[in-house]
Parts: structure tokens; C-alpha cells; sequence
């Protein structure tokens, strides 16, 4: 393998690692606050399942780069610009339409990104891909129930689940675009297209939407972007210093 | 007849099967990981004895645990160099639990997972009908789902409408 696509690979499974470990991080921030046991058992659940994922990408990542740094090196000692989340992921939870309606938005995005992937020719992805979806399976269908009992709920909840979706709306696009490294990754059988995926994102969407009775956005209104080069929104910085601080302030400390 | 000068195996790979039937799952004491299907290939590499297991949930803090125990059990055994490997893929399924781990799980008041192959794209409808789930207790199958997320990663909350008691189910997965 040349040495740019080895870079490429890095950086690709590094993306994959950073969305679900700021995910995974923001709802642990829910640990015993969550609006009802079952939902605050479930969100950090759902964290778990994340945090694991991240785990065996960081370990894969660490791995192809071959320096020597290991999964915690990469999640506890990057500066935000090495981040390459999505923003959607780094947004600040909010009330629970808006954790809730994060979820479902990546949610749907995970899963049909994860059934292209088990098709990658690159065998650890396929098979960190596989293994995640199912956990993601459960996610999802977790985030679509509670998005259509809460939208075709109280007029309150509806009011507020509504509300979410249009604040959340703008961070959705930069899923759906392409960039080189996407590109690379593509063309060698790695991974789909990230344009490629917005089809059965809109369909899936529509359908909840639709039984949920919410209104979806414009599809054409504008879209924030930048979270796949490491541009991210004032946010991410208090989520790493969070997130990070036992490492930064005790270096090499284990439990 | 050919008399080999080195000394075999200290033990059989169906005499390590038979050790791990002696692992209990951390969570679930009443159940082994061999009841649980996570043990993929026992194999002896020379002098290295390499178990293959296969994760439940990436994030199940079980698994770390689960490992350390083998090794204790293999030690005791005498077996100086167990190695734990991995594997990934085929993802693990909840079809390959044992009939007697189920039954075990049931007796112990989690409802076992309902076999099937798990079809993925038939569970990510959020309208699809939940199967009827027997409640541990009483055998009702009058029982609804409280959460799809229970006390452990692999498990949901029911609850039964006819004693009216909470219970797991442990989820096809």
C-alpha cells in the first residue's frame, strides 16, 4: 500500500473512531440525570455500546499507523483540530428532544453506513462494521419508536421535538459530502461514498417524520460543515477538556 | 509404532472444553461462556494453548473479565501459556447460546432469546410487532416491553401484566 492511501486509511478509521467516542462521551453525561430510570439505563447502554466501538477503531487506527500509540494515546491526547466527528455529534445535549433527536439522526445515518461497510474488501473494517451494526440495529430502533411517541405525543413534546429537528437540521449535511480521503477510500473497495448514503437516509427519515407527524426542514437550506477536517463549532473544546483531563493532567496514569 | 520424544500436550483440547464449561459469565453467574457460544476454537499452537472468543457487546466490560478468569482456570490446570485471541467475524449471535444455557438463564429469571437468525433488516423498523415473550415467573406471555436497554448491555426490560413482576429478557442478537 502507497504511503498516502495509508494515510487516508488512518485518517478514515480515526473518522469513524471520533464519531462514536464524542457521541459515546456526550451521552455518559446523562449518567444519572436522564428523565425517567429507563431512559437514563438506555442512554448510557447505548454509550457503552458506543465507547466499545471506539475502542476497536482507535485500536485498528493505532494499528495501520504503526508508531506506536495506542487507543487511549489516540482518544485522551489529540487537540480538537485532530478530531474529525461529525458536528451534529459534538452539539451539547440539550433537553432530551435534543439528545433524542441527535440520536436518531446519526442513529439512522450509522446504520446504513454500517450495512455498506460490512462490504468493505478491508477485513478488520468489515468485521468491526458487522459487529457494530447489530448493536446499532438496537439504537435505532430505540431512536425511531421514542422520535414518533414523543412527536405524535403531547403538544408540548411535539412542540419540542419539532424545535430539535430545526436546531439540528444544519449539522446534518456534511454527512452526505464527499471529500478525498472518501473519495480514496471508495475507489479502493474500502468504504461507500458518503453522498451515496443519502438516499436511504431520506427514506428512513421521511417515513419516521411522517408517523412522528414532525415537519421535516428544507431539504435545501443551508448546512454547516468542517467537522470531517477537523473545523469544529465552539463546543468540542469543553467536550475534550472534559474528556481528557485525567490523561492531561496525570500523564500515563492507568487504572 | 512412532513414539514421540517430546512431551505432548498436557492436556486435551476436549479437556479444556470441559474447563471453560467451568467459566461463568461475571453477570450471569448461573451460566458458562461456553453456554453463551463465545468460545469459537480451542487449539493448541506448540506449547501455546490459544483460545478463540468471539465479543458479545464491544462495550460488555464483561469480556475483560472473562478473560482473566480463563487464564486462572487454564493455570490452574497447568497450562503455563493460554493465549486469548479475538475474533470479530462471524459477529457473535445469541443462536449460538446453548439449549441448556437458555434453560439455565430461565430458571434463573431472565427470559432466554427467542431463537432465531437474527435478520437485521426485519428489526430496524421501529413499528415492526415484538414477539411475545414468556415471563420467567408465572410462564405468562402476557408481558411488555419497558425499555429496549435493561441492567446489562445484552439485555431488555419487560415487565409481566399478569404478576405483575419486572424481569430481563435476554436479547436476540
Amino acid at each position: 500500500m502507497s504511503e498516502d492511501m495509508l494515510n487516508h486509511k488512518f485518517d478514515y478509521v480515526l473518522r469513524l473512531a471520533d464519531n462514536v467516542m464524542v457521541l459515546s462521551q456526550r451521552l455518559s453525561q446523562w449518567c444519572g440525570k436522564g428523565p425517567a430510570l429507563e431512559e437514563d439505563m438506555a442512554l448510557t447502554n447505548v454509550a457503552l455500546d458506543l465507547i466499545g466501538q471506539a475502542r476497536l477503531w482507535y485500536s485498528y487506527a493505532a494499528e495501520l499507523e504503526g508508531k506506536g500509540r495506542t487507543e487511549d494515546d489516540l482518544a485522551f491526547l489529540r487537540d480538537a483540530h485532530d478530531f474529525h466527528n461529525f458536528l451534529l455529534l459534538e452539539q451539547p445535549n440539550g433537553t432530551y428532544a435534543d439528545t433524542l433527536m441527535r440520536q436518531f439522526l446519526f442513529d439512522t445515518w450509522h446504520y446504513q453506513y454500517l450495512q455498506a461497510l460490512k462490504q468493505s474488501t478491508d477485513q478488520q473494517i468489515a468485521a468491526i462494521a458487522e459487529k457494530s451494526l447489530k448493536e446499532v440495529t438496537y439504537h435505532l430502533r430505540r431512536s425511531s419508536d421514542l422520535v414518533v411517541r414523543l412527536g405524535d405525543g403531547t403538544e408540548l413534546s411535539r412542540k419540542m421535538m419539532q424545535t430539535a429537528l430545526e436546531e439540528l437540521w444544519p449539522f446534518t449535511g456534511e454527512m452526505f459530502i464527499d471529500d478525498e480521503i472518501d473519495v480514496a477510500m471508495q475507489a479502493a473497495g474500502i468504504s461507500p461514498l458518503s453522498s451515496a448514503l443519502k438516499v436511504a437516509w431520506d427514506t428512513h427519515l421521511a417515513d419516521v417524520m411522517h408517523a412522528a407527524t414532525l415537519r421535516l426542514p428544507d431539504a435545501n437550506s443551508w448546512m454547516q460543515k468542517g467537522g470531517k477536517q477537523g473545523v469544529h463549532t465552539e463546543h468540542m473544546g469543553y467536550l475534550l477538556a472534559e474528556m481528557q483531563f485525567l490523561q492531561r493532567a496525570y500523564p500515563g496514569a492507568q487504572w | 509404532m512412532v513414539v514421540s520424544a517430546t512431551v505432548g500436550p498436557p492436556a486435551s483440547t476436549d479437556q479444556i472444553w470441559h474447563w471453560l464449561g467451568e467459566v461463568s459469565d461475571p453477570e450471569i453467574p448461573v451460566i458458562s461462556v461456553t453456554d453463551l457460544g463465545i468460545i469459537r476454537a480451542v487449539e493448541w499452537q506448540g506449547d501455546e494453548c490459544v483460545i478463540t472468543i468471539t465479543p458479545t457487546y464491544s462495550g460488555c466490560p464483561a469480556m475483560d473479565v472473562i478473560a482473566e478468569e480463563i487464564t486462572k482456570v487454564l493455570h490452574s490446570h497447568g497450562i503455563n501459556l493460554p493465549s486469548i485471541v479475538y475474533q470479530l467475524s462471524p459477529a457473535w449471535s445469541t443462536d449460538w447460546m446453548t439449549e441448556a444455557g437458555k434453560r439455565k438463564l430461565s430458571g434463573y429469571g431472565i427470559a432466554p432469546p427467542q431463537q432465531q437468525v437474527v435478520d437485521i433488516s426485519s428489526i430496524q423498523r421501529y413499528r415492526e410487532v415484538q414477539p411475545a415473550i414468556a415471563c420467567p415467573q408465572c410462564g405468562s406471555v402476557d408481558t411488555q416491553l419497558v425499555s429496549q436497554f435493561g441492567s446489562t448491555a445484552c439485555k431488555a426490560l419487560y415487565k409481566c401484566r399478569a404478576c405483575l413482576e419486572p424481569f430481563d429478557y435476554f436479547k436476540p442478537h
